[in-house]
C-alpha cells in the first residue's frame, strides 16, 4: 500500500525541492558553514520531521524552506516556483501564500484575541481572492477545534490551546506547506501528543507539513525522518513503527483510568517523557 | 491592507498602551494649545488696535508735509511745512470726490476755566472735522462756517478737558481761557477713548482754525489736513485727486517729487498691526517649539515601542508582512497619536484662550488658519518623527526579530 501510494505521488510537483543548499555565514574574518550542500525533496502529503541537535543546521535550513532567509547557493523550488533570487517584498508575499508557520514559542500577537491573531495573515494578503477574512478565521479555528475560545486572549488560553492557534493562523491561508519549528518545545507531554494528533489529522486531510524537532519520540508521529548533522544530511528515511498520537492519547487516558484505579499508583505512567 | 484595517490596527496597539500613549499625546496636546492660546491672545489684541484705528473716523485720507529737496539733498518729512490754508480751501473747492475736508492747526496751551486749569492740545479744524471724525457734540452746538470766517472765539471741549475742568457741571455757556484768550464753551464732545497709540482722544479742545491761527499757535502752516470720501471705494480715485490739486497749488514741476504726504485710514491701520501680527507670530513661534518637543516625544516612545514589539515585528513578517506594512503601520500609528493630541490641544487651547479672555478681559480671537495650521502642524510632527522609528522597524530581519528576547 505505502509503495502504491508513492508512485502516484512521484507524479506531482515535489512541495519542496532543494539541491545544493550551502549557507555560509560571514562573521568578521572567519566564514561560518551552516549548510554543506542540501538535497531534499518533499512531495505534496508528506509529514516530515528534520532532526538534529543543536549547531547542526537545522534551524537554516528551516529559516531557507520558510523564506526567511535565503542560500548562498543552490537552488529552492516552492511548489514549482523558483525562490531564490527574490527579492524581500517578494519572499513576503510567498510566506504569506504558499506557507504557514507554528514557532515553538507560540509567537501569538499578545492583547490579541485568537480569532484576530488568526485572521492577521489574511489581512497582508495582496492577491484580493481572500474577502471575508472573520469568517475564513472562523472556520480555521473551528477546525482545530477552538470555535468556542474566539474572543479569548492568550493569556487566558492553556499553552496547548495557544499552539492551536498558532496552527489555525498558519492554515487560515490554505498554505501548500506547514513549517512547525520546534512545536511541542514548551508543552508538557500529554499536550505534545495531542498537538501531534492533530498534525497528523491535518496530514491525513493532506497537509504537507514540515516539522523540526530534537525529540526522537515527536519524531515518530511522522512519516519521514530527516536527520542533519554539521550542514549535511546523514539520514533520511521512512519511519517504520509509526506512532498514531490518536491511540497514544486513548492509551494515555485508559493509563490515567487504571491508576486512578489503583489509587496511589502503583503502575508508573507508561509514556516517556 | 486597507485603510480601515490600517487605523483598525493602529487604535488597537494605542489603546494597548492607554497610559503611555496619553503622556506621549500630552506633549503635542501643549505645544497645539500653547500655540492656538498665543495666536488667539495676538488676534485679539490686532482686532481691538483694527477697532480704534477705525475710531479715527471712517474714510480718512490725512495729507502731511512731506520730505522737500533743497539743493539735491532731501530733506526728513516735515522739515519745510508748506501746508497752508489755502491748500486745504483749494482741496475742499475742487475735489469731487471728497465729501468733507478740515485744515487742523495743533497747538498746546494751559486753559483755566470753571473749577480748575488744565493743559491740553488745542485743534483749530473746519466744522468738516467732526463729520471726518465721525464724532458727534454731546451738549451744546459745533462752531459753524460764519463762526470760521469771522475769527469768533469759541471752544467745544474734549470730555476729559470738560470733566476737568468742570467736574460733572455742564459746561456749555462757560467762559474759559486759553493761553490768556478769553474764549465761550459752546459744545461738548462724546466720549471717544483713547486711540490705536493708547493717547487720550478726548483730551482736546476744539475751535475754528482761524481762530487757533490768530489768537494762539501765531503760525500759517498746518499741521496737517484730514478729509474724508463718501465711500471706501473712492479712497484711491481721491488720493489721486488730492495729489494733482496739490501738486499745483505748490506749483511742482514734473521733476520734483511731492512735498507732502497722504496716507489713508489702511496705510496706518497696517502699520499698527503688522506690528502686533509679527509679535502674534513670533509668540506662535515660541509655542511651537514645545510642539517639536512633543514630537520628539513621539518619536522616543516609537523608538522604545519599536524595540519593544520586536518579536511582533518578526511575526508579522514571517507570516507576510512586507516591509512597507510595518513601516506604514507604524507611521499611521504616530500620525493617528498626534493627531488626537492635535485635535485634543485645540480644544483646550480654544477653551483656554476664552478662559483668559474671561479673566482678563482681553479680547482673544482663534483664527481658522490658526487652527488648519496647529492640525497640519501636529499632523507632520506625526510623520516626520515617526518615520524614522517605523523605518527601523521596516528594515528590520524577520528572523533576529523572531528570536528577539
Amino acid at each position: 500500500m505505502m509503495s502504491d501510494m508513492r508512485g502516484t505521488r512521484e507524479l506531482q510537483t515535489p512541495v519542496i525541492s532543494i539541491q545544493g543548499v550551502k549557507k555560509i555565514y560571514q562573521t568578521g574574518e572567519t566564514q561560518v558553514f551552516a549548510l554543506r550542500g542540501v538535497d531534499l525533496t518533499v512531495r505534496p502529503g508528506e509529514l516530515v520531521a528534520i532532526m538534529g541537535h543543536s549547531g547542526s543546521g537545522k534551524s537554516t535550513i528551516m529559516n531557507i524552506l520558510g523564506c526567511l532567509d535565503v542560500p548562498t547557493e543552490g537552488t529552492y523550488l516552492l511548489d514549482g516556483t523558483r525562490v531564490e533570487g527574490l527579492d524581500r517584498n517578494a519572499l513576503a508575499d510567498v510566506r504569506n501564500q504558499k506557507l504557514g508557520f507554528v514557532f515553538q514559542g507560540f509567537n501569538l500577537l499578545a492583547r490579541t484575541s485568537a480569532i484576530d491573531n488568526v485572521e492577521l495573515p489574511l489581512l497582508y494578503d495582496r492577491t484580493g481572492k481572500k474577502r471575508d477574512t472573520r469568517a475564513l478565521a472562523k472556520r480555521a479555528l473551528e477546525r482545530v477545534g477552538l470555535g468556542d475560545r474566539l474572543a479569548h486572549q492568550p493569556s487566558e488560553l492553556s499553552g496547548g490551546q495557544q499552539q492551536r492557534v498558532a496552527i489555525a493562523r498558519a492554515l487560515v491561508t490554505e498554505p501548500r506547506l506547514l513549517l512547525a519549528d520546534e512545536p511541542t518545545g514548551n508543552l508538557d507531554s500529554r499536550t505534545s501528543v495531542e498537538v501531534m494528533a492533530l498534525f497528523q489529522e491535518l496530514n491525513d486531510q493532506g497537509i504537507t507539513i514540515l516539522i523540526v524537532t530534537h525529540e526522537p519520540d515527536i519524531a515518530q508521529y511522522a512519516t519521514r525522518i530527516v536527520e542533519v548533522r554539521d550542514g549535511r544530511i546523514i539520514r533520511d528515511q521512512p519511519v517504520v513503527e509509526r506512532r498514531i498520537a490518536a491511540d497514544d492519547l486513548l492509551h494515555l487516558d485508559s493509563d490515567n483510568l487504571e491508576a486512578a484505579a489503583a489509587s496511589a499508583g502503583s503502575g508508573a505512567p507508561a509514556v516517556a517523557a | 491592507m486597507t485603510q480601515k484595517t490600517l487605523l483598525k490596527l493602529a487604535s488597537q496597539s494605542i489603546l494597548k498602551n492607554k497610559m503611555r500613549t496619553l503622556l506621549t499625546m500630552l506633549g503635542i496636546v501643549i505645544g497645539v494649545a500653547a500655540v492656538i492660546v498665543m495666536v488667539a491672545v495676538g488676534h485679539g489684541a490686532q482686532a481691538r488696535i483694527q477697532d480704534s484705528i477705525s475710531s479715527l473716523g471712517t474714510n480718512l485720507i490725512m495729507i502731511t508735509p512731506g520730505a522737500t529737496q533743497q539743493g539735491g539733498v532731501s530733506q526728513g518729512a516735515g522739515t519745510f511745512n508748506r501746508l497752508t490754508v489755502d491748500d486745504a480751501e483749494k482741496v475742499k473747492r475742487e475735489a469731487t470726490t471728497l465729501a468733507a475736508v478740515s485744515p487742523v492747526i495743533t497747538t498746546r496751551a494751559q486753559v483755566i476755566g470753571g473749577s480748575g486749569n488744565w493743559r491740553t492740545m488745542i485743534n483749530g479744524v473746519s466744522p468738516d472735522y467732526l463729520t471726518i471724525r465721525d464724532w458727534n457734540v454731546a451738549s451744546g452746538a459745533l462752531f459753524t462756517d460764519l463762526d470760521v470766517r469771522s475769527m469768533r472765539k469759541v471752544a467745544v471741549l474734549g470730555a476729559t478737558v470738560a470733566k476737568n475742568l468742570f467736574g460733572g457741571a455742564d459746561a456749555v455757556g462757560a467762559q474759559i481761557q486759553i493761553g490768556h484768550v478769553p474764549f465761550t464753551v459752546i459744545g461738548v464732545l462724546d466720549a471717544k477713548g483713547q486711540n490705536a497709540m493708547g493717547n487720550d482722544q478726548d483730551d482736546v479742545i476744539l475751535m475754528p482754525y482761524t481762530t487757533a491761527q490768530a489768537r494762539l499757535s501765531g503760525q500759517t502752516r498746518l499741521g496737517q489736513i484730514l478729509a474724508s470720501t463718501y465711500s471706501q471705494d473712492d479712497i484711491p480715485a481721491a488720493q489721486d485727486e488730492i495729489r494733482g490739486i496739490m501738486r499745483e497749488s505748490h506749483r511742482l514741476g514734473d521733476s520734483m517729487d511731492d512735498d507732502f504726504t497722504i496716507r489713508n485710514q489702511t496705510d496706518i491701520a497696517q502699520a499698527a498691526t503688522s506690528a502686533t501680527s509679527v509679535m502674534t507670530w513670533l509668540l506662535a513661534a515660541i509655542a511651537s517649539v514645545s510642539l517639536v518637543v512633543g514630537g520628539i516625544g513621539i518619536m522616543n516612545i516609537m523608538l522604545v515601542s519599536v524595540t519593544e514589539r520586536t518579536r511582533e515585528i518578526g511575526i508579522r513578517m514571517a507570516i507576510g508582512a512586507r516591509g512597507s506594512d510595518v513601516l506604514t503601520q507604524f507611521l499611521v500609528e504616530s500620525v493617528v497619536m498626534s493627531i488626537l493630541g492635535g485635535i485634543v490641544g485645540l480644544a483646550t487651547g480654544i477653551g483656554g484662550a476664552m478662559l483668559l479672555g474671561h479673566i482678563t478681559g482681553w479680547s482673544t480671537a482663534t483664527p481658522l488658519s490658526a487652527v488648519a495650521l496647529a492640525v497640519g502642524f501636529s499632523a507632520a510632527v506625526g510623520v516626520f518623527f515617526g518615520y524614522y522609528p517605523a523605518r527601523k522597524a521596516a528594515a528590520l530581519n524577520p528572523i533576529q526579530a523572531l528570536r528577539y528576547e
